[in-house]
């Protein structure tokens, strides 16, 4: 997409209901965004977010922002690694987690048979 | 129009328990306008409940709709055929919608997904304030477009109270004092004269104290 203000709730929602651990959104550094303010409505967007994860049980530690210059590699790897980190040691969400076990029972099915 | 905002989800999921196929249907009127019931809001309700039901190993089947209205019967109609299919439905209507669907919709259960506040407008993005109580007896004429029902925290009808400072409400330091906005209103159209013409004591029998109401136009029935 052409700007983190076109993110809205249901795009983040969607990814943790089709299993995702964690998301991360990804902005422009706050005062350098080239829509202006897309950067600063996806922050909100996400607090709000973060707070109907915790409402449903899923977590809304798993969902962050974070603001990088476009030209910023380094800092991109770093924050995919700290991301990373972070969400392996929380485990898989509770949806994954379901996921993995219908999965898991559907394939001893198969094996049965 | 008419302002909501969302009941608590562990609210909504109370409802819903133990249903396992729900219809979600939101409003294309005020409540869309709040952010709080329209399309956007109503795949925001499914993709939470779906979550919600399925950490736990519970199957929710979802069906979303959005009506242009539910507060008048052509458009609820539109639901008919399949509504018999649910356990349920979760209106994101106002109060109005939720409760004349279940006035049609006799063998289904209506859940309200929204707390219905108040009639009032959108001061910014984000700002939803309450300008009409529905009085019935509009005096907005002599008020300079102020309402003191609905502005004022006493309701008063001639000028501000002893509470009143630099121009806010003694009960809330960010309220502004509805009456010095009418005075300050009314210096501004020329018309503070206005001001010592002695609102009467009001018929509060056209306001909801007075009864639910009803408005019949005779000229307009079939």
């Amino acid at each position: 997409m052409p700007c983190t203000g076109k993110v809205d709730v249901i795009h983040l929602m969607e990814a943790f209901q089709k299993g995702a651990d964690g998301v991360y959104v990804v902005g422009c550094l706050e005062g350098e965004c080239h829509y202006l303010t897309g950067n600063l409505r996806a922050k909100k967007r996400v607090e709000y977010t973060k707070k109907l994860l915790d409402e449903i049980g899923v977590g809304g530690e798993r969902l962050e922002m974070y603001n990088i210059a476009a030209s910023d590699g380094p800092r991109f790897a770093e924050v995919a690694r700290e991301m990373d980190e972070k969400i392996r040691a929380m485990g898989p969400s509770p949806i994954k987690a379901m996921l993995q076990k219908i999965n898991a029972t559907n394939n001893m099915a198969v094996e049965g048979k | 129009m008419i302002v909501a905002e969302r009941k608590p989800l562990d609210e909504i999921i109370g409802f819903i328990k133990d249903c396992k196929k729900i219809l979600i249907a939101g409003c294309n009127e005020c409540v869309t306008v709040c952010c709080a019931g329209g399309k956007k809001e109503v795949a925001v309700l499914a993709s939470a409940l779906k979550m919600a039901f399925f950490k736990e190993g519970k199957d929710l089947e979802i069906t979303e709709v959005t009506l242009e209205r539910q507060c008048d019967r052509e458009y609820l109609e539109e639901i008919r055929d399949i509504i018999d299919q649910y356990d349920a439905v979760v209106s994101m209507a106002c109060g109005v919608g939720v409760q004349f669907m279940a006035e049609k919709y006799l063998s289904i259960p209506i859940y309200p997904a929204l707390n219905t506040l108040f009639m009032g407008v959108t001061e910014e993005r984000g700002v939803w304030a309450e300008r009409c109580q529905g009085c019935g007896q509009c005096i907005l004429g002599q008020t300079a477009g102020i309402c003191p029902i609905s502005r004022c925290a006493k309701r008063l009808f001639n000028g501000p109270c002893g509470g009143s400072t630099k121009g806010k409400c003694e009960i809330n330091k960010d309220l502004a004092c509805a009456w010095q906005l009418i005075i300050d209103r009314l210096k501004a159209l020329g018309r503070l004269d206005d001001y010592d013409i002695l609102v009467p004591i009001k018929d509060w029998s056209t306001e909801r104290s007075g009864g639910p109401r009803r408005i019949v136009r005779e000229d307009l029935q079939q």
